[in-house]
């Protein structure tokens, strides 16, 4: 390998450029309007579609991925594993697309929303590079770069939340800081442990030699650490108490993009690194994930019941959103061993058991296609967090025009928002229906496919606990619309909180509700016709558990 | 060679969590600096360490001829160590805003995003 042809000579397509493009398109918008940053007045006509162009190269991305299989681009034309590979499969394309979507929408919202001094700090450029962040780590095929990429979105997370340096401003971003700094840091450790042991930071080659690694006890530490780096930055349970303390501080439209894209990309890192790359040493830790699972739901769901705030109430719903998808993660083949094996595996056992009741002949269609209880389970793990960042970004949106037309967003103060704002009200009842997990909305079916991959798995108390959560958070929705919405707006004083001096109402353009149609229409479909959207889900988690698609996008024939 | 350093990564490694385990800021600061600079030398002794040629190709060769440095994990430590001091100029400043707004550099007297006897929530109406 170590001989000239180290470099691939040969022009790039353009369409190869595809991969690459969300990133750079973000980072050129960022620096462009960095540099218009005196003139915050035309920010809105470049951020907007800016981002549009993001969202349609992003999916534009996702249709080739679903055409021709993983695409990739290696960085100044090495041949892999030397460069840095840009690797994108289903799986990375449909959070881009969904990452698009959401940023899209925010930018609507904020344009409409914030004033223009609020603006004048720089908000949209630490979008644009928030954006660059997120969509790099959707799209890298690199361990080391995605680390980087973490830390890109870090900063400008960090500048987000502190736009405004009011006092609360101040405390949640330094427990945020802190916190997710060594989160990252930690992320950064166990890659130094991986490099040692392999040698090799291109995932796809980890992914071919990771099988003659078997049983090893450095595997296990390194899958270890990067659970609990990875679990870190997604609030999952013993190591979720920065979110709460952050989360709420920023401007709503802020905290809507925080709790959609940031905490996702930390699940995405832990499908991509713990299942893709150490399917044996994932199978050894189900156990921990799933109690891990188990604990976050209830924290999040009797953290929701427990608050008077609706911010911090929203914040808690994201914690109890990260628990719903590490259930899916917590679920693993019965002996499963090397990752191509178990796809195969699993539609011998579905052969055998069809050809017992004699009716081989019409089952050899799907022994190829029959799904074991991993890929469903993961499925709809991928399915829930694509309608986590879609539903946790419009409940913020949603929450902070509330907020902004009564002035407060105590629950005690709140009220009489049914019949000041119906259209409101109705997009505000779709999105907590959908997060709570009833149907018709996006939020049903892959709690349904969770809980049957749950109990398929013979995991029952994880598919109990699915269901408990969903109650739960029914019950917390119900009260925030009961609340805010249904009853009359209380009288000025009568409250215990919030009500002590007048509150500050605050006129709301019409136009800033079409970010929230726009969700609210995403919600709606996903929930009524779920097919495409899972038959997407599901070749991105079969893609997951047999990564040989992805190995052969990078190595190619010829390498 | 690799044993020495990994003991003084460990070393750094105690130091760092002992300081982030303060609930005062300034102490936690130099932990965060102490842990990015073990992890640098964690990534540097992972890379082999080894006494040998540079990593450089002999004019008209493909590839070096003999045994060279393994030149990567510099690259990676080279961006480790850009990122980690931004990161810590900008904790700096966080630190000392907080200081100047909040009066306090205790953690556990921070509690104006999270007040304390928050109550409960509403419970009818």
């Amino acid at each position: 390998m170590l001989k000239a042809e180290a470099m691939v000579h040969g022009a790039f397509s353009p369409a190869d450029f595809l991969v690459i493009a969300p990133v750079a398109v973000c980072f050129l918008f960022g620096a462009v309007l960095l540099m218009a940053r005196k003139r915050v007045e035309w920010h809105p006509f470049v951020a907007i579609p800016g981002f549009a162009l993001v969202l349609g190269i992003d999916v534009a991305l996702l249709l080739k991925v679903a055409a021709d299989g993983p695409q990739t681009m290696m960085m100044g034309n090495w041949r892999p594993p030397f460069g840095i590979a840009f690797t994108v499969d289903m799986l990375g394309a449909l959070f881009a697309a969904t990452a698009g979507f959401v940023a899209l929408c925010a930018a609507i919202y904020a344009t409409f929303s914030m004033s223009r001094t609020e603006r004048r700090y720089g908000f949209f450029p630490f979008l644009f590079l928030m954006m660059g962040g997120v969509s790099g780590a959707f799209l890298t095929g690199d361990i080391f770069n995605l680390y980087v990429w973490f830390e890109v979105l870090l900063i400008g997370s960090f500048g987000l939340l502190i736009l405004g340096s009011e006092h609360e401003q101040l405390d949640g971003a330094t427990k945020y800081s802190f916190l997710n700094l060594v989160a990252t840091t930690l992320f950064l450790i166990t890659t130094g442990y991986l490099y040692g042991l392999f040698g090799t930071l291109n995932m796809a080659d980890i992914a071919q030699k990771a099988g003659r690694f078997e049983n090893d006890g450095a595997l296990l530490t390194i899958a270890l650490l990067y659970l609990v780096a990875f679990g870190m930055k997604a609030a999952a349970f013993p190591l979720n108490f920065w979110l709460p303390a952050s989360y709420h501080t920023p401007r709503f439209v802020v905290s809507a993009l925080f709790a959609g894209l940031l905490t996702k990309v930390g699940v995405y890192a832990l499908i991509r690194v713990l299942l893709m790359l150490f399917p044996p040493q994932h199978a050894d830790l189900a156990t921990l994930i799933s109690w891990v699972a188990i604990l976050t739901m209830l924290a999040g769901a009797l953290g929701a019941l427990a608050q008077s705030d609706l911010r911090r109430l929203l914040n808690y719903f994201v914690i109890a959103g990260i628990g719903t998808i590490f259930a899916g993660l917590a679920v693993t083949d019965p002996g499963s061993g090397a990752a191509p094996a178990v796809v195969a595996g699993a539609a011998q056992a579905a052969g055998t058991i069809t050809a017992a009741t004699g009716d081989a002949a019409a089952a050899a269609p799907l022994l190829a296609q029959h799904p074991g209880a991993m890929v469903v389970a993961l499925s709809g793990a991928v399915f829930y967090a694509l309608h986590s960042i879609v539903v946790m970004t419009a409940l913020y949106l949603a929450g902070g025009t509330a907020a902004r037309l009564s002035g407060s967003s105590s629950l005690f103060a709140m009220g009489g928002l049914w019949r000041q704002r119906p259209g409101l009200a109705a997009l505000m009842l779709v999105f907590l229906l959908s997060v709570s997990g009833l149907p018709p909305f996006s939020g049903f079916w892959p709690k349904v496919i969770l809980v049957r991959g749950a109990f398929q798995a013979g995991l029952p108390l994880l598919g109990a606990v699915i269901l408990l959560t969903g109650f739960l958070m029914t019950v917390a929705s119900a009260r925030v619309f009961a609340f805010a919405f249904w009853r009359n707006p209380p009288e000025r004083g009568a409250g215990t909180d919030g009500a002590s001096f007048p509150p500050q109402k605050e006129p709301v353009p019409l136009l800033s509700m079409l970010p929230l149609l726009m969700l609210a229409v995403f919600v709606v479909i996903a929930g009524i016709l779920p097919q495409w959207l899972v038959g997407l889900t599901d070749v991105a988690a079969r893609g997951v558990v047999d990564p040989a698609a992805y190995v052969g996008s990078v190595f190619g024939g010829g390498s | 060679m690799e044993a020495t350093l990994s003991l003084v990564v460990g070393c750094l490694f105690a130091v760092a969590l002992y300081l982030i385990l303060s609930k005062h800021i300034i102490r936690m600061l130099l932990g965060v600096v102490l842990l990015s600079n073990a992890v640098n030398i964690l990534i540097f002794t992972a890379g082999r360490v080894a006494s040998v040629a540079p990593p450089l190709v002999p004019e008209g060769a493909g590839a070096p001829l003999s045994a060279v440095a393994n030149p990567l994990p510099q690259a990676l430590i080279l961006t480790a160590i850009v990122i980690s001091f931004s990161f810590f100029a900008f904790l700096l400043v966080l630190a000392y805003r907080a200081y100047q707004d909040l009066g306090t550099d205790d953690t556990d007297r921070m509690r104006v995003a999270e007040p304390e006897n928050d109550g409960l929530p509403p419970l009818g109406y």
